[in-house]
């Protein structure tokens, strides 16, 4: 990682654990392990016209503080997360300046994906769509509803990236419902499928760059859930709590010696 | 009525509209001649309802309006939440058509009877209820809903032969509109079952109007066009919980003038019996 995204990354991170501090909410794992792929998204990939829609609404943390970064909101706005009367809410809301779709209900980003993507095909414009999905979704039929669909239509402008966390709300993905193997079904459903390290960006923006695919595109990240604090990491607790003040002290330098 | 929809919507795109239609798998020998002109703007999502709704909300994102057509449930409860969150809280110009209103698809069993649709769609916010009672009625409803795109639930009969008004209307959200002048004390109001009405019963003995588009937003408008009444009839074919009546029950709520309100609706006992449309409209459907 070269220096200046080093810098934003452990901002972000940074920004993340002290809000889910201040606004004494939850999904802190979930937005830790998407950090590298919005930024990359945000800072190498997204073009003017092109949309973005993050399906795993749970992780909008993660958004609003990349949307910090490229300006999109204040500092001031950002601090308000979670907070009483504010739109900056835990699911991410279309009602905050720069969030492309709201979601929150698992399932529902993909779909409306394609629609996007399916709308500007027909239409012969050059606009890409880029969806974030979880593995946990990966339950929801509507996600495989879309996929065929997306298929079909050789949505060839649509960009699926799959968080693989591997961790969903109540344990490890293998235990609950089993997905792997990951790549062979999303082929068998159509797709041109790669697979990366989701903290990687040279990895995350290689792929997202590979050009003249015919068919919808699924980036498989390998990730980690709670990825940047050692405590945090793989633990399916920091999918609900938030942290005391002592926890929090102990991520932030953390953060500050992984990131230097 | 699913004919003279897609002409009217042919026609609306012809004269530079841009529509688009969705639909799941359904309307074999009835969106032909819109897709034989419009064919890139027509898609079928296949037996998928809330890939169906979720993709329809993502075209209409791109600032165009798509109507999903579909059969009574399939377009409702099959993809609720779809609606609820990606059409109805983004606030997007869906229209969701379903067809089959009522017992419309009767000897096809409860699966396929449109008799809670009601109470769904009208709890969602943004969403108008478009239920047009006659020919004349749907035609107005599209030009209004075309001109003012957003969310909104059209439901339509299966029949085709519906007469016209006497003169041409105009439609808006929360107005009643005059049907058959009878006595002027007995009042039968109604949303998209005027002509069942007509047939029953002696137009003379009563006054009939209809309210073909309304919503949890034109409360006020339906309150200030039906208080100056002293009996209301409401007649539907539709559960009473969640239904037409109750929600005319609820705009009288909103004043102090007391109208005596009588609820005609489906009786709950329809669940158990299949039968033509007739038939269980004649045994279960508001009784006289």
């Amino acid at each position: 990682m070269n220096k200046k995204d080093q810098k934003f990354i452990k901002r972000i991170r940074t920004n993340i654990l002290k809000l889910t501090f201040s606004a004494k909410s939850s999904h802190i794992g979930s937005s830790l392990s998407i950090v590298e792929i919005l930024y990359t998204l945000y800072f190498n990939i997204l073009k003017k016209n092109d949309r973005f829609i993050l399906s795993k609404g749970h992780a909008a943390l993660a958004l609003y503080c990349i949307l910090y970064e490229k300006g999109f909101i204040t500092y001031n706005v950002l601090n308000t997360y979670g907070q009483d009367g504010t739109r900056l809410m835990a699911h991410v809301s279309h009602k905050v300046k720069g969030v492309e779709f709201s979601t929150g209900s698992l399932g529902h980003g993909l779909p409306v994906a394609v629609g996007k993507a399916l709308y500007f095909k027909t239409n012969n414009k050059k606009n890409k769509v880029y969806v974030v999905i979880s593995d946990g979704e990966l339950n929801e039929g509507s996600t495989w509803e879309s996929l065929l669909f997306a298929s079909h239509h050789k949505l060839h402008n649509l960009n699926i990236i799959l968080d693989n966390n591997k961790i969903q709300s109540m344990g490890p993905v293998k235990n609950i419902i089993k997905l792997e193997p990951l790549k062979n079904k999303f082929e068998s459903f159509g797709a041109k499928v790669f697979r990366c390290n989701g903290h990687n960006i040279k990895d995350l923006k290689k792929k997202l760059l590979i050009k003249n695919i015919k068919k919808p595109k699924i980036i498989i990240a390998d990730t980690i859930k709670g990825k940047g604090v050692s405590f945090m990491e793989n633990n399916n607790l920091w999918h609900y709590k938030n942290p005391n003040i002592k926890q929090l002290n102990q991520a932030l330098k953390e953060i500050n010696k992984n990131y230097a | 009525m699913r004919k003279l929809f897609i002409e009217n919507l042919v026609k609306l795109n012809k004269r530079g509209k841009n529509i688009y239609i969705v639909i799941n798998d359904l309307g074999y020998n009835v969106v032909e001649p819109f897709s034989k002109i419009f064919p890139k703007r027509i898609f079928n999502a296949g037996v998928s309802e809330q890939n169906m709704m979720g993709m329809s909300a993502g075209i209409a994102s791109e600032k165009v309006q798509v109507f999903v057509y579909s059969i009574a449930n399939f377009s409702t409860f099959r993809c609720a939440e779809q609606i609820r969150n990606d059409v109805d809280y983004h606030n997007l110009p869906v229209t969701i058509v379903s067809v089959g209103s009522g017992l419309g698809y009767g000897n096809l069993g409860y699966t396929h009877h449109a008799i809670q649709d009601y109470a769904l769609m009208r709890s969602f916010p943004n969403m108008l209820i478009i239920s047009p009672g006659n020919n004349d009625e749907l035609s107005s409803s599209l030009r209004y809903i075309v001109k003012n795109p957003q969310p909104s639930y059209l439901r339509l009969d299966k029949d085709e032969i519906f007469q016209k008004n006497k003169r041409k209307i105009s439609i808006k959200p929360g107005k009643i509109i005059k049907l058959y002048s009878g006595n002027k004390k007995k009042i039968i109001l109604t949303t998209g079952n005027v002509q069942e009405i007509a047939k029953k019963i002696n137009t003379k003995n009563y006054s009939i109007y209809s309210l073909p588009i309304w919503g949890k937003k034109t409360k006020n408008e339906t309150l200030n066009s039906i208080k100056k009444f002293n009996e209301i009839i409401t007649v539907e074919d539709h559960f009473h919980d969640g239904g037409f009546g109750s929600w005319i029950n609820e705009c009288l709520k909103k004043s102090n003038k007391k109208v005596n309100v009588c609820n005609k609706y489906i009786s709950d006992k329809v669940i158990s019996y299949v039968g033509s449309k007739k038939y269980l409209m004649k045994k279960f459907g508001p009784k006289r």
